[in-house]
C-alpha cells in the first residue's frame, strides 16, 4: 500500500512537511527497532550461538570448528550423569505436576463453597510463590535436616524410631525437592483454578441441580470438564518450571548426594561453569530448549489460533 | 462548510474487495446518511473519509482538496464514534479542549468555544464531571460536542446511536437533526437503521456488499426504488414481493394472484400496457408495500388502479394504529396494513384492494426494477 | 465473578453441617501446612544453636536471642568475606530497582505500539517475542556470559541489570499489550482526529489508564528479578552478587560449623522484601500472576 507519489509541488516546505509525516508515520517502527535488535541479538542470536557452539569441541573457551554431533552423541551414550539427569526430571516432573494440580484443584473447589475468610485463607496458601525458591529450598534443607529436622521432631513425639533421611538418600533425595516445589507452587495451580472455577456460568449448574444430579456428581460430570483449558495452561506452565528448575535443587541438594539429584539445568551449569566443557554443556542446553519448544511452540500456536478466530 | 466528493473509491482487506468503486458527492450542508446491513462497507468508506483508513484506488475530495493522502487531523473532519470514544481520564471540559489544544488554539478561544457548545447541547452543567458519571445520552452529548468545538468541515457518525435505549433514540434523533438544521453542517452519518436514514437524511446512499444500490432522497427511495434490495430494505414493515407471470387478458396486461381455496385474480397493470409487451407470458416480480394495500370496498371509478382480491386470513398482529394481516397470495406470505376495524380473524375470508399503480415490477433474475 | 453457591440448597438447613465441618478443617490443615515452614523458618533463627541441637523443629525457644540475626546481616561468613547479608542485600537492591523501572517503561511502550500501531509484520514480531518468554535461560547463559565478559561487564551489578532488562522484555510487553489490547480502538481514532500523534496519545490518554497495569507489571517483575539465582550465579561473583547467591553459598558452605539459626535467619532477609510486597498489594501480585498464564 505505497503512497501515491503524485506530490507535485516541490517547495521545501512541502518536502519538509512530507518528511515529517513519514517520520510520524514509521515512529511506532523506529520505537520498537531497539527491542527488536534486542530479540535478535540476544534471544535468537544467542540460541544460534549455543547451537553453533554445541557443535564444536569448546573446552574452557570457545572454539568455532564445527565438529558435528559429536557432543549429543557423547552425552546419549557415553554420559550416564546425564540420564539419571533426565530420569530425574520425569520423576520430579510428574510427581509436581500431578501434586500440584491434585492438590491445587482440591483446594480451590473448597474455597469455591463460599468461605469465610476466604481472602485470608487464600492469601496463606500463596505466600510461598512471593518467595525465591533458594528460600523455599533453604527452609525445607533445614526442615528435613537428617539429623535435627523431620526425623528428631516425630521421634521427640514418640515415634524414636522414625528416621527421615531422604535428604542424604541417593534413591529419595528427588522426593524431598518434589515436597519443596508442590509446597512453593500449589498455590498458583489453585489461583488459576479458583479463577476457573468463579467463571463457570451459574446458569449450567442450576440447570444440572434441576436435573437431580448430586453435587459430587455435578462437579465430575460439569465442573470438572469444563475447567480442561486450566488443566492444560497449568500443565503447561508448572512444566516449563519444572524443566527449568534449577534453583532450588542447587540449594536443596546441589544435584547431591553424588550426582543422584541431577536434573538438566544443574547438568548443564556443572559442565559449562565448574568442569569447563562449554561444547558439552552448550548440547545439554540445546537438548532442554528443543524439549520446551517442543511442548510450548503447539500450545502457543493453536492459542493464538484460537484467539484469532474469535475475533 | 464543503462540499465532499468520492470518486470510484475502491478498498480491498487482504484479498477481499470490500469497496468495489464507490462514488458519491454530498453537497456542502447537506445530510447524507450512508445504510446498509452490516459488511456493506459503510463503516469502511467512513473511515476512508476520515482518513483513518486508506484506499487502494479513487479519490476523495473535501472542498476541493483531495485529501487522499492528508492525516485524519489536518482533514479538517469531526468524528462521534459509537462508542462514544470520550477520553476516560479527562473530565468534559478537558474532552471538549483536546482537540483545540493539540492545534495550539490559545486558551481564552478554548474556553469560549467550550462555554458557547455546551450551552448549545445543554451539558455546561457537566463540564467538571468524567465519562464514568454521565449517562448515555450525556455522553452522547459530549462526544458531539467535541466535534462541534472543532467547528470542522465535514461532521462524520458512526452509528452514534446503536448503543441507547429506544425511547432515548428517538429523541435523540430528532436533536441531531434540529442541531443540523441550526448550523447546516456537511453530514455524512452512517447507521444499518432504516428509519433513522429516512427521517434524517437529505439524501440516503443506500449500500450492499461494497456497492451504492441507489443513492437519492428518502421519498424517492420509498416510491421509486432502483432495485430489490433497495425495495426491501427501505421501509417498515418491508415490501412484499410477489412472484407471478405476466398475462395478456385481451389488450390488457397483468399479473395473476392466486389465493387461498384456488380462488385467482388477474390484476391490470397501471397506464400503457405496450411497456410490459415484452414480458409477456415471463416470470416477475410484483412489489407492493403493506400500506398500499387496503381493506373493505372502494369505488373502481375513483381510482381504477385498485382492484380487488380475496382471501384468507393468515394470523394478525394489532399494532394500534393499525393491524398487520398476514395473508397468502401465490404461496408468498404476504403482509398488509389495514385499519383495525376492517381487518377479519384468522381463518375468515377477506377482501383486500390492491393499489396497482403503486405496485413495481422486478425482474427476478437481475433483480432490478423493470419500469425504473 | 460472586462465590459459588453450589451447597446453598443442602446447607441452608444447618448452617454447621458436617460438610462444612470437613471443608473447613481441612482448608485449616492446608493453611498449617504452608504456614508451618515459615513459622519454623522464625522460630529457628531466634534460638541459640545450643537449643536447636537439643529440641525439635517446632519447639518453642527456651531462650529467645538475636544473634543469629545479627550475624546473619552483618558478619557471616558467605564466600570470601566475613560481611554478611547485609551487602548482597543492597546489591539485590541496586539491581533490581533499575531493571525493574527500565523494563517495565520499555514493555508498556512497546506493548502500546503491538496493540494499538500495528504494522505489517508486527504480530509476527510480537509472537516471536512471547517465544521468549519461554526460553530455558540455558541456552542463553554461555553466549551471554562471553558478551558480558567483552563488554567488560562480567561479574558486575551492571551485568545483571542488562540482562535482568534483556530478558524481562519480552513477559512486559506481552503483559501491556495484553492489557492495551482491552482499551477500544476507538479511543485512538478519536484522538488521532482530534490531532493527537503517538506519543501525546500515549502521554495523554493511554498512560493515565495504565495505572494498574504498571503497579502489576511493577509488583511482578521485582519478584521476579529480586527472586532470581540462575542469573545471579553465572553473572556475578565475589562483591556483586545478589542476596539469593549470597543465600545459597551460606546454606550451603562446606566449612565450619553449621549454624542453622543463621541459616534462616539469612533465609528470611533474602526473602523478606518480596514477601512482604506480597503482602501489601495482593490482589494485584494475583492478577500478575494470572495474567501471564490465562492469556497467551
Amino acid at each position: 500500500m505505497k503512497k501515491s507519489d503524485v506530490i507535485m509541488n516541490s517547495s521545501s516546505k512541502e518536502k519538509q512537511k512530507g518528511f515529517l509525516n513519514y517520520i510520524e508515520d514509521t515512529l511506532p517502527k523506529i520505537v520498537v527497532s531497539p527491542t527488536f535488535v534486542v530479540m535478535i541479538v540476544f534471544i535468537y542470536g544467542f540460541i544460534l550461538w549455543t547451537a553453533w557452539i554445541s557443535l564444536t569441541d569448546s573446552g574452557i573457551m570457545p572454539k568455532y570448528d564445527l565438529v558435528g554431533f559429536v557432543q549429543y552423541i557423547t552425552l546419549f551414550t557415553k554420559e550416564p550423569r546425564w540420564w539419571v539427569a533426565i530420569q530425574n526430571l520425569f520423576i520430579f516432573g510428574s510427581l509436581f505436576v500431578a501434586l500440584c494440580i491434585i492438590l491445587g484443584l482440591i483446594l480451590a473447589i473448597l474455597l469455591d463453597q463460599r468461605i469465610r475468610a476466604e481472602g485470608f485463607l487464600r492469601t496463606i496458601y500463596l505466600y510461598p510463590m512471593a518467595l525465591s525458591f533458594i528460600v523455599t529450598g533453604a527452609v525445607w534443607r533445614w526442615i528435613l535436616n537428617p539429623d535435627l529436622g523431620l526425623e528428631r521432631l516425630v521421634q521427640q513425639m514418640g515415634f524414636t524410631n522414625f528416621t527421615f533421611r531422604w535428604l542424604v538418600d541417593p534413591n529419595m533425595a528427588i522426593y524431598t525437592i518434589v515436597i519443596a516445589a508442590v509446597w512453593q507452587s500449589t498455590g498458583f495451580v489453585l489461583a488459576l483454578f479458583l479463577a476457573g472455577l468463579r467463571g463457570i456460568d451459574d446458569s449450567i449448574i442450576k440447570a444440572a441441580q434441576v436435573d437431580g444430579a448430586s453435587l459430587p456428581r455435578i462437579y465430575w460430570k460439569i465442573i470438572i470438564p469444563s475447567l480442561r483449558p486450566v488443566f492444560l495452561s497449568s500443565v503447561i506452565i508448572l512444566s516449563h518450571i519444572a524443566i527449568k528448575s534449577f534453583d532450588l535443587v542447587m540449594v536443596l541438594t546441589r544435584g547431591g548426594p553424588g550426582y543422584a539429584t541431577d536434573v538438566p539445568a544443574t547438568f548443564m551449569y556443572s559442565f559449562a561453569f565448574n568442569r569447563g566443557r562449554l561444547a558439552f554443556g552448550a548440547a545439554s542446553a540445546m537438548v532442554m530448549f528443543m524439549a520446551v519448544m517442543a511442548i510450548i511452540i503447539p500450545y502457543l500456536y493453536s492459542e493464538l489460533r484460537s484467539t484469532r478466530n474469535e475475533r | 462548510m464543503a462540499s465532499l466528493t468520492i470518486t470510484n473509491v475502491r478498498k480491498f482487506f487482504g484479498s477481499q474487495e470490500v469497496l468495489k468503486g464507490v462514488s458519491l458527492s454530498v453537497k456542502s450542508g447537506e445530510f447524507v446518511v450512508l445504510v446498509g446491513p452490516s459488511g456493506c462497507g459503510k463503516s469502511t468508506l467512513l473511515n476512508i473519509i476520515a482518513g483513518l483508513e486508506t484506499l487502494d484506488e479513487g479519490e476523495i475530495r473535501i472542498g476541493n482538496r483531495v485529501v487522499n493522502d492528508v492525516k485524519p487531523k489536518d482533514r479538517d473532519i469531526a468524528m462521534v464514534f459509537q462508542s462514544y470514544a470520550l477520553y476516560p481520564n479527562m473530565n468534559v471540559r478537558k474532552n471538549l479542549a483536546f482537540g483545540l489544544e493539540n492545534r495550539g488554539v490559545p486558551k481564552d478561544k478554548i474556553e469560549e468555544t467550550i462555554l458557547r457548545v455546551a450551552k448549545m447541547l445543554q451539558i455546561d452543567e457537566l463540564l467538571d464531571r468524567k465519562p464514568s458519571q454521565l449517562s448515555g445520552g450525556q455522553r452522547q452529548r459530549v462526544a458531539m460536542g467535541r466535534a462541534l468545538a472543532r467547528d470542522p468541515e465535514i461532521f462524520l457518525f458512526d452509528e452514534p446511536l446503536s448503543n441507547l435505549d429506544a425511547k432515548f433514540r428517538v429523541e435523540m434523533r430528532t436533536e441531531i437533526k434540529m442541531l443540523h438544521q441550526r448550523i447546516k453542517t456537511t453530514v455524512v452519518y452512517v447507521t444499518h437503521d432504516q428509519i433513522e436514514a429516512m427521517t434524517m437524511a437529505d439524501r440516503i446512499a443506500v449500500m450492499k456488499d461494497g456497492v451504492i444500490q441507489q443513492f437519492d432522497t428518502p421519498q424517492q427511495l420509498y416510491d421509486n426504488p432502483a432495485n430489490l434490495f433497495v425495495a426491501g430494505f427501505i421501509g417498515s414493515p418491508a415490501m412484499n414481493f410477489i412472484p407471478c407471470r405476466m398475462v395478456k387478458d385481451g389488450k390488457k396486461i397483468g399479473v395473476i394472484f392466486k389465493t387461498e381455496r384456488k380462488k385467482s385474480f388477474f390484476l391490470p397493470v397501471r397506464g400503457n400496457a405496450t411497456a410490459y409487451e415484452k414480458w409477456h407470458d415471463k416470470e416477475v416480480i410484483l412489489g407492493i408495500r403493506p400500506e398500499q394495500i387496503a381493506a373493505g370496498f372502494h369505488n373502481q371509478e375513483k381510482n381504477p388502479n385498485m382492484h380487488q382480491i380475496e382471501t384468507m386470513v393468515s394470523v394478525i398482529e394489532p399494532t394500534g394504529p393499525d393491524t398487520l394481516v398476514f395473508v397468502n397470495i401465490n404461496d408468498t406470505k404476504i403482509t398488509c396494513r389495514v385499519n383495525p376495524d376492517a381487518a377479519r380473524k384468522p381463518g375468515e375470508p377477506m377482501k383486500l384492494m390492491i393499489d396497482m399503480s403503486k405496485a413495481l415490477f422486478f425482474d427476478p433474475e437481475t433483480e432490478r426494477r423493470i419500469d425504473y | 465473578m460472586k462465590d459459588s453457591k453450589y451447597l446453598s440448597a443442602k446447607t441452608r438447613v444447618s448452617r454447621v453441617s458436617l460438610g462444612r465441618i470437613l471443608i473447613y478443617s481441612a482448608l485449616i490443615m492446608a493453611a498449617i501446612y504452608f504456614l508451618i515452614p515459615f513459622f519454623i523458618m522464625v522460630i529457628t533463627s531466634i534460638k541459640t544453636m545450643n537449643d536447636i541441637r537439643t529440641g525439635h523443629l517446632i519447639a518453642w525457644p527456651r531462650e529467645v536471642t538475636l544473634e543469629a540475626w545479627i550475624k546473619a546481616w552483618s558478619t557471616a561468613a558467605i564466600g570470601a568475606t566475613g560481611k554478611g547479608m547485609r551487602t548482597y542485600f543492597w546489591n539485590s537492591v541496586q539491581m533490581v530497582i533499575p531493571s525493574v523501572v527500565i523494563s517495565t517503561i520499555i514493555g508498556a511502550i512497546n506493548g502500546y505500539v503491538f496493540s494499538k500501531w500495528r504494522f505489517k509484520g508486527s504480530e509476527t514480531f510480537f509472537s516471536f517475542l512471547l517465544l521468549g518468554c519461554f526460553i530455558p535461560f540455558q541456552v542463553i547463559i554461555l553466549p551471554m556470559s562471553q558478551t558480558l565478559g567483552l563488554l567488560g561487564m562480567a561479574q558486575s551489578i551492571q551485568g545483571l541489570i542488562l540482562v535482568h532488562i534483556i530478558y524481562g522484555i519480552p513477559f512486559t510487553t506481552l503483559f501491556f499489550r495484553n492489557f492495551y489490547v482491552t482499551i477500544p480502538d476507538e479511543l485512538i481514532k478519536a484522538a488521532k482526529i482530534d490531532g493527537a500523534g503517538f506519543f501525546r496519545i500515549l502521554w495523554k490518554i493511554i498512560l493515565p489508564l495504565s495505572i494498574p497495569t504498571f503497579v502489576v507489571a511493577i509488583i511482578w517483575q521485582t519478584t521476579q528479578i529480586w527472586n532470581d539465582f540462575l542469573f545471579g550465579v553465572c553473572f556475578s561473583g565475589g562483591e556483586s552478587q545478589p542476596v539469593t547467591v549470597a543465600l545459597n553459598n551460606l546454606v550451603n558452605t562446606s566449612t565450619g560449623v553449621k549454624e542453622y539459626n543463621v541459616d534462616m535467619a539469612a533465609a528470611i532477609i533474602a526473602g523478606l522484601p518480596t514477601l512482604l510486597v506480597y503482602i501489601v498489594s495482593g490482589k494485584y501480585f494475583l492478577k500478575g500472576l494470572t495474567a501471564g498464564a490465562l492469556k497467551g
